[in-house]
């Protein structure tokens, strides 16, 4: 218990100092439109680097449309409109000078449910570095794919088997596949959309522990039903209710005195 | 919440059995279900007669009977003033089938000079012979002066009558072959010198007005080119047209509007496919009558909207986690199109596309209003040429009146039936193959 406190108490000074610096990406009066329905309206908030931003809320309350606004997935929906300002490094990744495939290399993104492709472990991790160029030689893609599923902690229960197809693996293990899939573009930020929803408490276990070693890494933003998991995995949290943002602010201090009543509410399990 | 089961637990006696109906829901069940059988069996019932009666009446034109007899190609027959050397059209006008009825004579020893014997012969043998025997002295002109066993195509009466397909019951002036035809045909037979072999002629001769040297030959050639000009021309237009519209089109009225005809025009009849082919391609653009081309051409356009459909379906049916993923990566659209959405869904492209292609095979309105309902003899050595389609030929005989054409027609119906199996057991096998599982 003492060491857990200590650990923590740590982790927050070392939070602490960080944060204070570097904005990766910021969203500005973010409002996103499905038709005639507004579904998100004017959210403002911080992705800051090599923290996980949680994003929590009731379901349908926009936090998976504010997610998908950061590597402009909901552009494949040809009823959303997004409006406000998204910026990467200070740059509107809406800009007509943005390439949206550059973006999507750059802004990862790992799905509720695992969506390996059908073809071997090797070519699921392999496929994003070759379409943009990031090995010349076999020898480096074999490089990139082993410390892509290293990095993912999946590496020791599928390196003999990598020409199996990846939807042969167990939930957990094709989750952590897309992970490491995510990861072996070198992606500056990973979106993640409830990663662990269609988990069980096990591979649940296993990817928050991966979250939590990828951050040094990585930017990471996740959205989350578990009030556990936002508490357990991220140094920040928001909260999203009815297409507002809530609340933001340290984990620590969103689970145990939130400015918001409905905050306090949602986290107490008095709605949602 | 768990205090009520409790109670209930404690009291069971204290639920009263409501009448809710069950004997009347297990009855009607029990009708739907008959309904269902009966449905099928009838269906089934009028597919056991269809084929049973096909084959019965068709199985026989795989055989055809045919004389074998020591043909001596002699010279005063084939090139009585000796002027072949000169003249090779004397090799093509010859008489031949005066050899064959020389050879028949002596086999059956009538006396040569015994006219009226040899008027019955008339329609013993075919004229076939004709061809046979030029055939065999245009190959080899040194055959000429010697004598060789050939097996000449027995008359379509006489391979009837060999068959037993003619009631010998009937008086003889009001059947086709004379009881002394009867009497020789045993008696060859006995010998075993008529005999029925495989009828390979069956796939190789043109139309013919003699039965016996009539067959699908032509057909199968004008389908097959037809087949190869669909499949090159519907599939890539068709599976280009569906992931355009599937894929890239936004949804809006217009590509709603296609959508609608796209539908429609798979429900058109395919007579209007004929109609359109006859005033565009021919009168139009001035394309030649009969042509496969055409008939491809025209039933390309008939394949389309089946191939579209079936396509779109098979697109739609990639779940859209796989393009999530695609595009999540940073694949550009046609990344995910080319590299993770066709190969899905080809098994159900190509499953769609054999579909079509079988439809397209059994079609034959549209062909008979572009001319293939023609007699052709010869086969065809481009698509340009004029040719015929196996339903057409079909059609053709359908409408002859001599016994031996309807064993033909029969005998086609088969082979047709064959094609279009072969193409569905593979489009059947395929869809298995490479059917995946999410």
């Amino acid at each position: 218990m003492n060491i857990m406190t200590e650990q923590s108490l740590e982790n927050a000074v070392g939070d602490k100092m960080k944060s204070n610096e570097v904005i990766k990406m910021r969203g500005d009066k973010v409002g996103v439109f499905y038709g005639e329905k507004q579904a998100l309206f004017d959210v403002d908030l911080d992705v800051r680097l090599n923290q996980v931003t949680a994003l929590i809320g009731p379901s349908g309350c926009g936090k998976s449309t504010f997610l998908r606004c950061l590597n402009r997935m909901n552009d494949t929906i040809d009823s959303a409109r997004v409006t406000g300002k998204i910026t990467l490094d200070e740059e509107d990744i809406y800009d007509k000078n943005i390439d949206v495939v550059e973006l999507r290399a750059r802004v990862g993104m790992v799905f509720q449910k695992p969506n390996p492709f059908p073809k071997s472990i090797y070519e699921n991790v392999a496929y994003g570095p070759r379409i943009h160029g990031l090995a010349k030689r076999k020898a480096d893609m074999d490089q990139i794919v082993e410390s892509s599923l290293k990095k993912a902690a999946i590496w020791n229960e599928v390196k003999d088997r990598l020409q199996e197809p990846g939807t042969g693996l167990s939930g957990g293990q094709q989750q952590r596949l897309c992970i490491a899939r995510a990861i072996a573009v070198s992606p500056e930020v990973i979106l993640m959309d409830e990663p662990c929803s269609a988990l069980d408490p096990i591979a649940t276990a296993r990817v928050e522990e991966l979250i939590d070693e990828l951050r040094q890494n990585y930017t990471i933003v996740i959205v989350t039903h578990s009030m556990q998991q936002a508490a357990r995995v991220s140094q920040r949290t928001a909260m999203f209710h009815l297409g507002y943002l809530v609340e933001e602010g340290a984990t620590d201090k969103m689970f145990t005195t939130p400015d918001d009543k409905r905050t306090q509410d949602y986290i107490t399990g008095r709605f949602g | 919440m768990t205090d009520i089961p409790m109670d209930t637990m404690v009291r069971p006696a204290a639920h009263p059995r409501r009448d809710i109906g069950l004997k009347a829901r297990y009855a009607a069940e029990r009708r739907f279900r008959i309904y269902g059988v009966v449905a099928i069996s009838v269906g089934l019932a009028f597919l056991a007669i269809m084929l049973i009666t096909i084959v019965s009446k068709g199985y026989t034109a795989f055989w055809q009977t045919t004389v074998s007899l020591p043909i001596t190609f002699d010279e005063k027959v084939i090139d009585p003033s000796g002027k072949r050397a000169t003249d090779p059209s004397v090799l093509i006008k010859a008489n031949y089938p005066k050899l064959a009825e020389n050879a028949l004579v002596a086999k059956l020893g009538i006396s040569p000079d015994d006219k009226p014997m040899i008027q019955k012969l008339k329609g013993f043998l075919s004229e076939g012979a004709r061809v046979q025997l030029r055939d065999i002295v245009a190959a080899d002109p040194s055959v000429i002066g010697t004598t060789r066993d050939v097996n000449i195509l027995a008359a379509a009466n006489l391979d009837s009558a060999f068959k037993g397909q003619i009631d010998l019951s009937v008086e003889e002036a009001r059947r086709k072959v004379s009881d002394q035809q009867i009497t020789w045909m045993n008696k060859l037979k006995a010998e075993g010198a008529m005999a029925e072999h495989f009828n390979s002629g069956l796939f190789t001769y043109g139309a013919s007005s003699r039965p016996e040297t009539s067959g699908m030959g032509v057909a199968i050639i004008g389908s097959f080119y037809m087949m190869v000009i669909v499949l090159l021309l519907a599939l890539p237009i068709g599976v280009a047209a569906s992931i355009y519209l599937e894929e890239f089109a936004k949804k809006n009225r217009f590509t709603d509007l296609i959508e609608v005809n796209i539908n429609n025009l798979a429900a058109v009849p395919s007579i209007v496919f004929g109609l359109l082919g006859l005033a565009v391609f021919i009168n139009f653009l001035g394309m030649p009558r009969s042509a496969a081309f055409v008939g491809g051409l025209v039933l390309t356009l008939m394949t389309l909207p089946t191939i579209i459909i079936a396509t779109r379906a098979a697109l739609a049916a990639v779940p859209p986690s796989i393009r999530s993923a695609a595009l999540g990566l940073g694949a550009s659209k046609m990344q995910m199109v080319f590299q993770h959405i066709l190969p899905l869904a080809a098994p159900g492209i190509l499953t769609g596309t054999i579909i079509g292609l079988a439809r397209a095979l059994g079609e034959t309105a549209p062909l008979l209003l572009i001319g293939m309902v023609a007699f052709v003899a010869d086969p065809p050595t481009t698509p340009f040429d004029p040719a015929t389609a196996l339903p057409v030929q079909i059609y053709m005989w359908a409408n002859e009146a001599e016994r031996a054409f309807v064993e033909r027609m029969s005998g086609a119906i088969i082979i047709l039936l064959v094609f279009l199996m072969a193409m569905n057991i593979t489009a059947i096998v395929l869809r298995r193959r490479f059917e995946r599982r999410w």
